[in-house]
């Protein structure tokens, strides 16, 4: 049975109408829950998987469409109850709300002529242009939203340059200015320590790692994933760095992201030892850690991302950085490594690393194809190793879940983690993996419980291994600090519960299920 | 790109002063902001002219 | 761009804000009202033909042709309408605006409002009362005979009163009534009873005999809506003042005849954009339904133009109840219409949201662009003539006026 109802100009935000879709989607015997804008790839989407009806012909982009299919008209009704219930809290909320709306920039500007930073989260194909009008305006800009285009980009940080204003974007995830998180972001305490990320993740993992060694962060401005683009030139990056240079509270900069081409890295490293003061640079997935021979010593190279971190550290600390691979003796990694391939079978030989943090699935990545090659993943750079089948795992694999292939009309999985445990309940059912990778990000924008809302599929996926004569070996570690609104002993302690070994960064994690990897290997 | 004179004082400036935020999209996103005591003025943002092509290349001849 | 829009329209912004109305005299539409003549019958909204329009208009006019002795009951009254003899013309093209029906006809008596500042005037019939009366088209022999009367009685009584007071200030009026929860459009009770306090040292001065003159008391004091043919022609006048402006997208005329609702934009000159009225959403009186309503209908829209009635309505609680709302509601109507307009009035005020002028000049650009309608307060008329008022509410106008002369207005000067 479906029923399909559509609200005229009722416009609401898609993660909002994707939360309540997968509210009523709980609703037992409810077989499929559409709650979209009537946009055209909504409407299309809809009569791809059979809800087309006149009604939404008709709807137009300001349209609210719910459409649910359910085994009777009973389930139906209750399924729409649910919907009308969770809409009608929004409404409660909204009109006790204090002061007016503006539904245009510019009567935004005249409520709030003070205002010096705005947030663009709305869709892409609208982003451009609202972004510009702020820019124009005086505004700073973190512009959240994706799919911009790179001509539209160029423009943007064209203007932004011109008007000495930050963009941080498009597809920028995470930000945190003057201690105020923007977006996705965690709780960190306010130091010394400037950082300047291409990466949303990356930005999150070093600033907790950060944290973790008892210091803070002045300033954390993210410039979006393509910033350092031959095309974009790395705008956004330099004048972060510029910026970082003439700001007292900066003692030392961070700089993150992909390998950029030469020419731009150049033109960062130029400026960053331009600043004066000690700067750490990591290109995920070059390594080195110690100065390179073309710095002039104040710019150092990390490794890994907890690595920038610690460096950092040392740096802000006047001392200098010992590396290490792991925090716990050598001898103990030996211990847990044996303890983890003991109980395992002959078959089991496979690496499967699942990931709701783009950054922490590429670093992971790099770090294996470095050590033991031909590594499966949505994220493959090399063709051939890319996953013929994205939603099925191949040998070695680590998949990015964040990836557009995945989050069509889902919430990402950093919000919602059913895209996850859906994964892991097929990863259960093979007998050849030897050992899960994962993250677990807490922070604003994140869910309320990552680590709870995966240890029952943890804690089956390890029996099952069990039932099958074997052991299931699982890898994690979590981004997050002690203040960020999830309870992060309590995450760590959730995920060790259900056997899980939690160690202190992604890179580590990393290197452990590597160790288990090399030690179990299939013998 | 021309790095030579980048003009950065806004950028400083904002560093030191309170951020005052409008939020134009998810709404999650202010909610954040105010949970830790920041200014948000949260916007009723909607696609202009309700979404429809037709309007929205009219007013794009305006330079809008 | 061929020309500045902002500049364009901030100028016609700037003259609705200095237009000063002003009451000057009562006199007779055919000795007043341009290019009126014996056999026109103006009516409120957009061009519409006798075969187009609505019950209550079509009472209105038989109505206006028998009180002018050309025809004798609604037979005649209705062939001499559809026979070709009779000019149909909008109030709007002759200086005139009128509420519901809006029909003008030779004799009756008109208000003379003038904007002292570009000496432009605007003319208005006389508020009859409510009920059975021709604007909500009745045509029978009281309502024929209480015409009569208000010509013969009281405007020349008023029309005396008014010219030993002097003219009138209607600005200060209606700031005034703004600020004791009128709106201008549906409440105007506030206004009615500063214009009687304004005349009542004059009138009791007349040589008329007394009981003339407590009937013309009577009269005002038993209509709350006399100050809405007073509030209207001030805001024609006030509005015309905008229009002609090259590059100016500022709606100077909204109206509608209970068939089309009908715009002009100020760089488009005369030109409506129309498409069919909408219903009224409100509620209705004891008795009444939507499905007696008939559809939104009058010039009374050129409050909301000149930035009071719907553009008020923070400020008239009392109308926000009758509407169906709450005062949140009624503070969020106005506070979206700020978002569709150039400026903030400086003189019309609005005391709960902390005297922040009200939402003036309408914007058609910002209209599309933000998909804000202007919100419009209005009485609901029967649908069949004669009948009168049976609710009250909110009406979206069709948004398809504004997205043609959008197009229009891109047509002439975009890129």
């Amino acid at each position: 049975m479906i029923k399909v109802l559509v609200e005229k100009d009722s416009y609401y935000d898609s993660v909002f109408l994707m939360l309540i879709a997968s509210e009523v989607k709980k609703v037992p015997g409810v077989e499929e829950a559409v709650v979209s804008m009537g946009t055209e790839i909504n409407t299309e989407l809809l009569r791809e998987i059979g809800f087309g009806c006149p009604e939404i012909e008709e709807a137009t982009p300001n349209d609210l469409i719910i459409a649910v299919e359910a085994e009777d008209d009973q389930t139906l009704e209750q399924a729409f109850e649910k919907a009308r219930e969770l809409f009608s809290r929004k409404k409660i909320q909204r009109e006790s709300a204090e002061a007016y709306r503006p539904v245009s920039l510019d009567t935004a500007l005249k409520m709030m002529p003070e205002a010096n930073l705005i947030i663009v989260s709305v869709p892409g194909r609208y982003a451009f242009r609202e972004a510009r009008r702020a820019l124009e305006g005086g505004l700073h800009v973190m512009l959240f939203s994706d799919n911009v285009s790179l001509k539209e980009e160029i423009e943007l940080k064209r203007l932004a340059a011109e008007k000495g204003l930050l963009m941080m974007g498009p597809d920028c995830g995470t930000a945190v200015i003057n201690g105020k998180p923007l977006c996705f972001a965690n709780t960190v305490r306010r130091g010394g320590i400037g950082l300047v990320a291409a990466s949303g993740t990356g930005l999150q993992e070093v600033t907790c790692c950060i944290d973790e060694l008892g210091q803070g962060i002045s300033q954390a401005i993210g410039t979006g994933g393509r910033d350092l683009r031959p095309e974009v030139g790395g705008t956004m990056m330099l004048m972060g760095i510029e910026a970082l240079k003439g700001d007292p509270q900066t003692e030392v900069i961070v700089v993150i992201s992909k390998p950029p081409a030469e020419a731009v890295a150049r033109n960062v490293i130029n400026r960053l030892e331009e600043t004066g003061k000690p700067c750490v640079v990591h290109f995920i997935g070059l390594a080195g850690a110690g100065s390179s021979s073309q710095s002039t010593g104040r710019v150092l190279y990390a490794g890994n991302l907890e690595e920038a971190a610690g460096m950092a550290v040392a740096l802000l600390q006047g001392r200098s950085y010992r590396p290490r691979t792991f925090t716990l003796a050598e001898a103990e990694v030996k211990r847990l490594v044996e303890q983890e391939v003991a109980g395992m079978s002959g078959r089991q030989k496979y690496l499967r690393g699942l990931f709701t943090g783009g950054t922490l699935a590429d670093e992971a990545l790099i770090l294996f194809e470095r050590e033991i090659g031909g590594v499966y993943s949505n994220i493959q750079t090399k063709p051939e190793l890319l996953l013929p089948d994205p939603q099925r795992s191949k040998e070695h694999t680590i998949v990015d879940l964040g990836d557009d292939l995945f989050t069509q009309g889902r919430p990402h999985p950093m919000i919602d983690p059913t895209i996850r445990v859906d994964r892991l309940r097929k990863e259960m059912e093979d007998s050849e993996v030897a050992v899960l990778l994962l993250d677990c990000v807490l922070g604003y924008g994140s869910h309320p419980d990552p680590a709870g809302a995966m240890r029952d599929s943890i804690v089956r996926a390890k029996e099952k291994a069990k039932q099958r004569g074997g052991y299931l070996a699982v890898a994690a570690s979590v981004t997050g600090t002690e203040a960020d609104l999830q309870d992060l002993q309590e995450q760590r302690e959730k995920l060790e519960s259900a056997g899980c070994i939690v160690m202190p960064s992604n890179y580590q994690a990393a290197m452990l299920a590597l160790r288990i990897i090399q030690k179990g290997g299939g013998s | 790109m021309s790095t030579k004179n980048m003009n950065v004082e806004k950028i400083t400036e904002l560093f030191s002063r309170d951020l005052i935020v409008i939020n134009m999209g998810l709404e999650v996103f202010a909610d954040t902001l105010k949970k830790e005591g920041g200014r948000v003025l949260p916007m009723d943002w909607r696609p202009p002219a309700g979404g429809n092509e037709k309007l929205s290349s009219l007013l794009k001849r305006l330079g809008r | 761009m061929k020309v500045d829009i902002e500049k364009a329209n901030l100028e016609a912004a700037s003259r609705m804000l200095r237009s000063k109305p002003v009451l000057v005299d009562i006199s007779t539409a055919g000795e007043v009202v341009p290019g009126l003549e014996k056999k026109t019958v103006l009516h409120a909204g957009p061009p519409v033909s006798w075969q187009r329009m609505c019950g209550p208009m079509r009472g209105a006019v038989i109505g206006g042709l028998i009180l002018e002795d050309l025809a004798r009951n609604r037979e005649e009254a209705e062939d001499l309408a559809a026979s070709g003899d009779i000019i149909f013309e909008p109030c709007h093209h002759h200086s005139a605006v009128g509420p519901m029906a809006g029909v003008v006809t030779w004799s009756m008596p008109v208000w003379v409002m003038e904007n002292k500042t570009f000496g432009n005037r605007a003319y208005c019939t006389l508020n009859e009362g409510l009920g059975k009366v021709l604007r909500y088209g009745a045509f029978s022999a009281e309502v024929i005979e209480k015409l009569k009367w208000m010509a013969g009685d009281l405007a020349p009584i008023l029309g005396e009163a008014l010219r030993r007071h002097g003219e009138i200030d209607l600005k200060s009026l209606i700031s005034q009534a703004l600020q004791m929860g009128d709106e201008g459009h549906n409440r105007n009770r506030a206004g009615t009873s500063l214009f009687i306090r304004e005349l009542a040292p004059y009138l009791v001065m007349l040589d008329e005999p007394r009981e003339k003159i407590a009937r013309v008391f009577s009269f005002m004091h038993g209509n709350d809506h006399f100050f809405l043919n007073l509030s209207m022609p001030a805001c024609k006048c006030t509005a015309d003042a905008a229009a002609g402006i090259e590059g100016s997208s500022v709606i100077y005329t909204m109206a509608r005849n209970g068939t089309d609702f009908g715009i002009r934009v100020s760089g488009l000159g005369e030109r409506w954009f129309t498409a069919p009225a909408t219903m009224v959403e409100g509620l209705y009186l004891p008795g009444f339904s939507a499905e007696d309503a008939a559809p939104d209908i009058g010039d009374s829209v050129i409050t909301e133009t000149a930035g009071i009635g719907g553009f008020a309505m923070a400020g008239a609680p009392a109308i926000v109840k009758f509407v169906g709302g709450s005062p949140r509601d009624a503070l969020n109507f106005t506070q979206a219409m700020y978002e569709i307009t150039v400026a903030e009035n400086d003189t019309y005020r609005i005391p709960t949201l902390d005297f922040r002028g009200t939402p003036t000049a309408i914007d058609v650009i910002k209209v599309v662009e933000t998909g804000i309608l202007p919100a419009i307060n209005t009485g609901i008329a029967h649908k069949e003539p004669g009948i009168g008022m049976v609710g009250a509410g909110l009406v979206k106008p069709p948004e398809k006026c504004f997205h043609d002369a959008l197009e229009a207005f891109v047509e002439k000067y975009g890129e």
